[in-house]
Parts: C-alpha cells; sequence; structure tokens
C-alpha cells in the first residue's frame, strides 16, 4: 500500500476525548512520529471528531481545591494544536473529521489546522502510507 | 491479494441514533471508494448477520424512530456490493445462532482459519 518514499503514518480514531486512554496513547505516537520527521495523517471517526473542539475549556477542582489555574486542565484540543506546530509543512500533520460525523454531533467549530473529509480521505491516506493505525472504540 | 480486512467485533453501539453500524458503513463507503476490502464480523457483531432484525417502534419522549437501523440488510448489501463478509463459525455457536438465521451471502471461518484470513490480506483493520 506504500507509495511514497517517505515514511508516512495514517491514524484512525473513533474515542470521544477525555473517555479512554487510547486517546492519549494516539496523541502520543502522533507526537512521537512528528518528532522523528514522520509526517501523520489522522482521521477523526465518529466521537473523534470532538477531540478539536474549539469551546474546550478548563476548570477547577473542587476535590483539590485548586483554581483554573492551578489545575490547568489539559484539552485535547490544546494538545492537538501543539502538534499541528510540529506537523507545519515538514513532516506533516494532516487531520481529517469525518464530515457527518461532525454534523450529527453539532462538532463543527474546531481549532485551526483539521479539516472535513470522509471515508474516501481514509482510503486514501492508507494508500499513501507506509502503514495505517486503527484505533477503534470499545 | 485483497488489500483491507475490516475487522468488526464491539456491536450496537449507537446503531440506534447512527441508523446502521458505522463501521459495516465505513467499509462500504470505501468500497465505493475503489478499495478492495473484506469485513470480517465476530464476537458479538456476528449477530449483525441474523436476518429478520427489527429495532422498529422505538419512541423516547415523543420523539420516534423513524428509520430503524437493518444491520441485516446492510450486511446483505455489502456481499451483493463484492465484499466478502466473514463470520466466526465458533461466536455463532458460542451465541446458539444457527446458520439457516444467517442472511445470504456471508461466508464462515473458522477461529483457527482466522490467522491465515488475517495473513491473506494486505492491511488488517480491527476497530
Amino acid at each position: 500500500m506504500t507509495t511514497s518514499r517517505k515514511k508516512s503514518i495514517t491514524i484512525a480514531l473513533m474515542d470521544p476525548p477525555y473517555e479512554s486512554g487510547t486517546t492519549t496513547t494516539a496523541l502520543r505516537i502522533v507526537d512521537a512520529a512528528l518528532r522523528k520527521g514522520i509526517s501523520v495523517n489522522v482521521f477523526a471517526y465518529e466521537g473523534a471528531v470532538n477531540l478539536t473542539m474549539k469551546g474546550q475549556a478548563p476548570h477547577p477542582n473542587p476535590i483539590k481545591g485548586t483554581s483554573i489555574e492551578e489545575q490547568d486542565h489539559p484539552s485535547t484540543a490544546k494538545f492537538i494544536a501543539g502538534l499541528f506546530t510540529l506537523g507545519q509543512s515538514n513532516p506533516k500533520l494532516e487531520w481529517v473529521n469525518c464530515g457527518l460525523c461532525i454534523d450529527e454531533r453539532g462538532s463543527g467549530d474546531w481549532i485551526d489546522g483539521p479539516r472535513r473529509g470522509g471515508p474516501g480521505d481514509l482510503f486514501k491516506f492508507s494508500k499513501e502510507s507506509t502503514n495505517t493505525l486503527v484505533i477503534g472504540t470499545r | 491479494m485483497p488489500g483491507i480486512l475490516s475487522v468488526v467485533e464491539r456491536a450496537y453501539h449507537g446503531t440506534i441514533e447512527e441508523q446502521d453500524d458505522t463501521i459495516l458503513w465505513l467499509s462500504h463507503m470505501i468500497k465505493n471508494a475503489g478499495a478492495d476490502l473484506s469485513v470480517l464480523l465476530r464476537s458479538n457483531a456476528v449477530n449483525y448477520a441474523v436476518k429478520g432484525q427489527d429495532a422498529s417502534g422505538l419512541s423516547i419522549g415523543g420523539v420516534s424512530l423513524g428509520v430503524p437501523p437493518t444491520l441485516d440488510a446492510d450486511v446483505e448489501a455489502l456481499t451483493i456490493a463484492g465484499v466478502p463478509v466473514y463470520v466466526v463459525e465458533e461466536d455463532l455457536k458460542d451465541r446458539a445462532i444457527g446458520y439457516s438465521e444467517l442472511c445470504s451471502g456471508v461466508k464462515m471461518v473458522k477461529r483457527g482459519g482466522l490467522a491465515k484470513l488475517f495473513d491473506d490480506h494486505e492491511a488488517v483493520w480491527h476497530w
């Protein structure tokens, strides 16, 4: 399936934010790949289209008594914005949010970087990548 | 060598709201995009091949489900579109599903044959 000499990987995700450890693992894989100079394509399917929502906001922790600033709650959108900084050109991060998944979830207001797409993008990515990793949801 | 084996294992997750199984749908879309693709139903997802499923009649808060999922029809549609759909025999037996209950066109594979099935494909997408 590899058509490009330069190494690249495609990752398909399904989990929404804050629901699964696979999200953290997947984002760490993207980070590691970009730092190694490997371009990454991400196809965000179903709940994963919520990972890039611009409206994600931190909150304090009443159990720990921390303020918003002290708690410094991370957001997946913030992590992914950082990944786009790493993958601006070479290596390149491409992130496609599945359009119909966006529509049915009302998740269309996302950070800079992702674009709307569909299953054809996943197929195209997979043909052009060195390898494809699909991380389904449980 | 066939291209992609799309493995569906988790079943009936959001199928009412989505009106289908999102991986069967995705697989059919990718087939339509030109992929050489097979589908493997295993674990609870073998139930998708049971013909005659009826999810109609649901109403929540007065809002009716006008178009229910028809997963058996979706499985048949995949086979008609030329997508081989495999079902794990032992997973059927574990769930007391008889062969006569299955929609047409699906192919049986034994658990012992899964390694070969995986190896017979260029890529395995395990959702």
